[in-house]
């Protein structure tokens, strides 16, 4: 059984809450106390039914205001997958929640509502899927009960996207008519809608294949943490705790440290104590080296064939996340992975239209949920990779020096 | 499928050690807070995971309401000389004391809310700048939204609408002086999660966990054991049952199930048969209000 984690997007009543309660309802998910406590707070409701919708409702402040504001985390599980669900909100302002959920996701559906087609909120949704990179797709075309179920209106949705997809360089895309309400084809295959030939949606995440989500040839490692335990029988150990990032290391492989550029060898290799002869992405290990060198937590080791960009002068596309505008020549933090330099702006190329793409010039600072183009200087270089061919590796943060907060989403180039 | 493969607790485990790692290295005074129950023994034993062959590079914290079952104090004991690990007790009765609280009342007295004083008060003592925490999100709803890193002012609050974003697996643990972040490093394991963990990793757990004869009485259709801390009253019966515990908290406010599982196998497969939620099962105080746990997050508790 292995582990599948996806996003929801769409806009504000497409019924993205209904569709999520009923994935969780319809596989078994829902236990009997939170049933209780569902049926409890829908009594007032005139026509008895349960509303789905709320099993995903979190925060007080959100039930006062009926709309999901922040990225809630769903869990749910069949024989056959474990499925962590970023529930991103629909709402205009917050492409920043849902870059915050779709950054770990290697799936999204993205839901239409079979009567209003593809809208701009669908075209939004999935230029962040492109711009970050997101493996599948899922398009859900919901609410079909209110359509007739009708293949036209589903033919039609399908070709309107195919164009988004297209332009957006979009691969994997799926297409699957649903009522969320109904429950026709989420778990069960829709007797209704007798003209689809494919999957129900939780059969297609159930099946959809990820094994090659993760890149086994490059091998890219960034120290963590030093293990030194000092002890009178572990006197000289120093061992490297860090995630592989991507491919494959073995007991003797040629490494180099960046950024310093020393090479050596590995001696050995433990996985949670153990010793093993080889260790690959995603596991959590334990490298030591042959030689005595200076290393500490940011360093990459990588194998002496096939090396990273080593560089402190980045092309970035930054997304921004905090309400504070971003000006050229402001300073910050820049996190990458377990790296943390000084860093600044140097200068902002231009601004990409998340509903068209288009690039345009940027006016005054850049804003909360703006996509930007900038150069980005560090205090020391960065070992990286560039995040279209390499997400894992060319991922970074930005963070504000004076509030500590998260400020951006750095895509290097 | 390929060698190169992990299966879905292997990667749960990776992403949590990836996350004790990211503390020990960005904080300068970490400590595990340790409450006794299943998933705080998981999380130890990914410590270690995650430290091997050093050991874990910061102290257990158990916040000790004075409540809790003997099995799991003589556990708690064992375990933290087990891994060789520093074990810090800090108890709610102390507090009480100090701070002339007053003591909850009531059939079944809960000293939960008084936990928040005396971990703020350990806090403080140690100036720990993280806490690393049990919690899941699929325990609660308010939970399903707390992030891994989740900073805290001085006053140990929670405020939902300042949480950072938290992208990829970048963890962003920068924080101004008297501020401390709460970890999750568990946020995204179900119950059945730790449950399978424990098994496939043959972790050891408090004898509470399976089956075994108590005297019980019942209350609201839950059966609370009778200890030093709850006694029967008049109208009470007194039965004898064979139960387990699904979570070790209080003996005041955790309820035991009718059980006769007495080896993980047969508590595992007892959960998937169950379809109750651990906390609607085993909590007696968590029932107040919906919004309970939001109100006591965004006080301070764990
Ligand atoms: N007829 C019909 N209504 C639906 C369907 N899915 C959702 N709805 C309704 O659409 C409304 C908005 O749904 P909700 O799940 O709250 O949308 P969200 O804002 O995307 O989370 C609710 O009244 C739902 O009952 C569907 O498949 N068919």
């Amino acid at each position: 059984m292995d582990l599948l984690r996806f996003i929801t997007a769409g806009s504000v009543d497409d019924g993205k809450s209904t569709l999520i309660g009923r994935l969780l309802y319809d596989s078994k998910n829902i236990l009997i106390d939170q049933l209780e406590a569902l049926e409890k707070s829908t009594k007032n409701r005139t026509d008895g039914s349960v509303d789905l919708a709320l099993l995903t409702d979190g925060l007080r402040a959100e039930r006062e205001q009926g709309i999901t504001i922040d990225v809630a985390y769903r869990y749910f599980t069949t024989p056959k997958r474990k499925f962590i669900i970023a529930d991103a909100p629909g709402h205009v302002q917050y492409t920043r929640n849902m870059i915050t959920g779709a950054s770990n996701a290697s799936l999204i559906i993205v839901l239409v509502d079979a009567r209003q087609g593809v809208v701009e909120q669908t075209r939004r949704h999935s230029i962040i899927a492109s711009l970050l990179k997101i493996p599948h797709v899922v398009v859900a075309i919901n609410k079909m009960d209110l359509v007739e179920y009708s293949q036209d209106v589903f033919n039609n949705i399908v070709i309107d996207y195919a164009e988004v997809a297209k332009q957006l360089g979009l691969k994997n895309v799926t297409y699957i008519p649903i009522s969320a309400l109904n429950g026709d084809n989420i778990v069960d295959k829709s007797e209704i809608i007798d003209w689809y030939d494919g999957k129900p949606l939780l059969e297609f995440l159930e099946e959809v294949d990820t094994a090659h989500d993760i890149d086994l040839d490059n091998a890219r490692f960034q120290v963590q943490f030093v293990i030194r335990p000092q002890t009178e029988e572990l006197h000289d150990y120093r061992g490297y705790a860090g995630k592989i990032i991507s491919g494959i290391y073995k007991k003797g492989d040629k490494v180099k440290v960046l950024p310093a550029g020393l090479e050596t060898s590995i001696s050995k290799l433990e996985v949670g104590g153990r010793e093993v002869e080889e260790v690959f992405a995603p596991q959590a290990a334990v490298i030591q080296l042959a030689d005595d060198i200076d290393i500490s937590r940011g360093d990459a080791i990588v194998k002496t064939e096939d090396t990273p960009v080593v560089s402190n002068e980045l092309e970035v596309l930054l997304c921004w996340l905090d309400d504070k505008p971003l000006q050229a020549g402001n300073k910050y933090y820049l996190q990458h992975n377990s790296r943390l330099v000084r860093a600044v702006v140097k200068s902002i190329e231009y601004k990409l239209d998340v509903n068209t793409l288009q690039q345009q010039p940027v006016e005054g600072g850049v804003k909360l949920n703006e996509v930007v183009k900038a150069t980005i200087k560090t205090a020391s270089p960065l070992v990286y990779d560039p995040y279209d061919q390499f997400v894992v590796n060319g991922s970074a943060i930005l963070v504000d020096e004076t509030s500590n907060s998260t400020v951006a989403a750095v895509l290097l180039q | 499928m390929s060698k190169y493969h992990l299966d879905y607790l292997e990667q749960l485990e990776t992403e949590s050690i990836h996350i004790f790692r990211e503390v020990a290295a960005q904080f300068e005074r970490p400590a595990l807070l340790f409450s006794g129950g299943k998933d705080s023994i998981t999380m130890v034993h990914l410590a270690k995971k995650a430290f091997a062959p050093g050991k874990i590079p910061f102290p257990l914290v158990h916040i000790d309401t004075g409540h809790n079952f003997p099995e799991a104090l003589e556990f708690r004991d064992w375990l933290a000389k087990e891994v060789n690990a520093t074990l810090v007790v800090r108890k709610v009765e102390d507090t009480i004391k100090q701070k002339n609280l007053t003591e909850p009342k009531g059939k079944f007295p809960s000293r939960n809310w008084l936990q928040t004083y005396t971990l703020l008060d350990t806090i403080e003592e140690f100036k720990f700048d993280a806490c690393i925490g049990g919690a899941r999100r699929d325990e609660e709803k308010a939970r399903a939204k707390e992030r891994i890193f989740s900073v805290r002012d001085e006053f140990g609050q929670w405020n939902p609408k300042l949480q950072r974003p938290e992208l990829w697996n970048i963890y962003n643990g920068r924080i101004h002086k008297g501020e401390n972040v709460r970890v999750f490093p568990i946020s995204n394991w179900t119950e059945l999660d730790i449950w399978n963990y424990i098994r496939k990793e043959n972790i050891d757990l408090p004898s509470i966990y399976f089956a075994h004869e108590r005297q019980v009485i019942e209350h609201e259709g839950q059966l609370v054991a009778i200890s030093e801390f709850v006694q029967p009253d008049a109208n009470d019966v007194v039965l004898t049952r064979q139960v387990r515990y699904r979570t070790v908290g209080d003996m005041t406010c955790t309820a035991a199930v009718e059980s006769a599982a007495a080896n993980l196998d047969e508590v595992i497969n007892e959960i998937i048969a169950t379809r109750i939620s651990e906390r609607g099962e085993t909590r007696i105080d968590d029932k107040v209000t919906e919004a309970a746990m939001e109100d006591r997050k965004k006080n301070g508790y764990f």
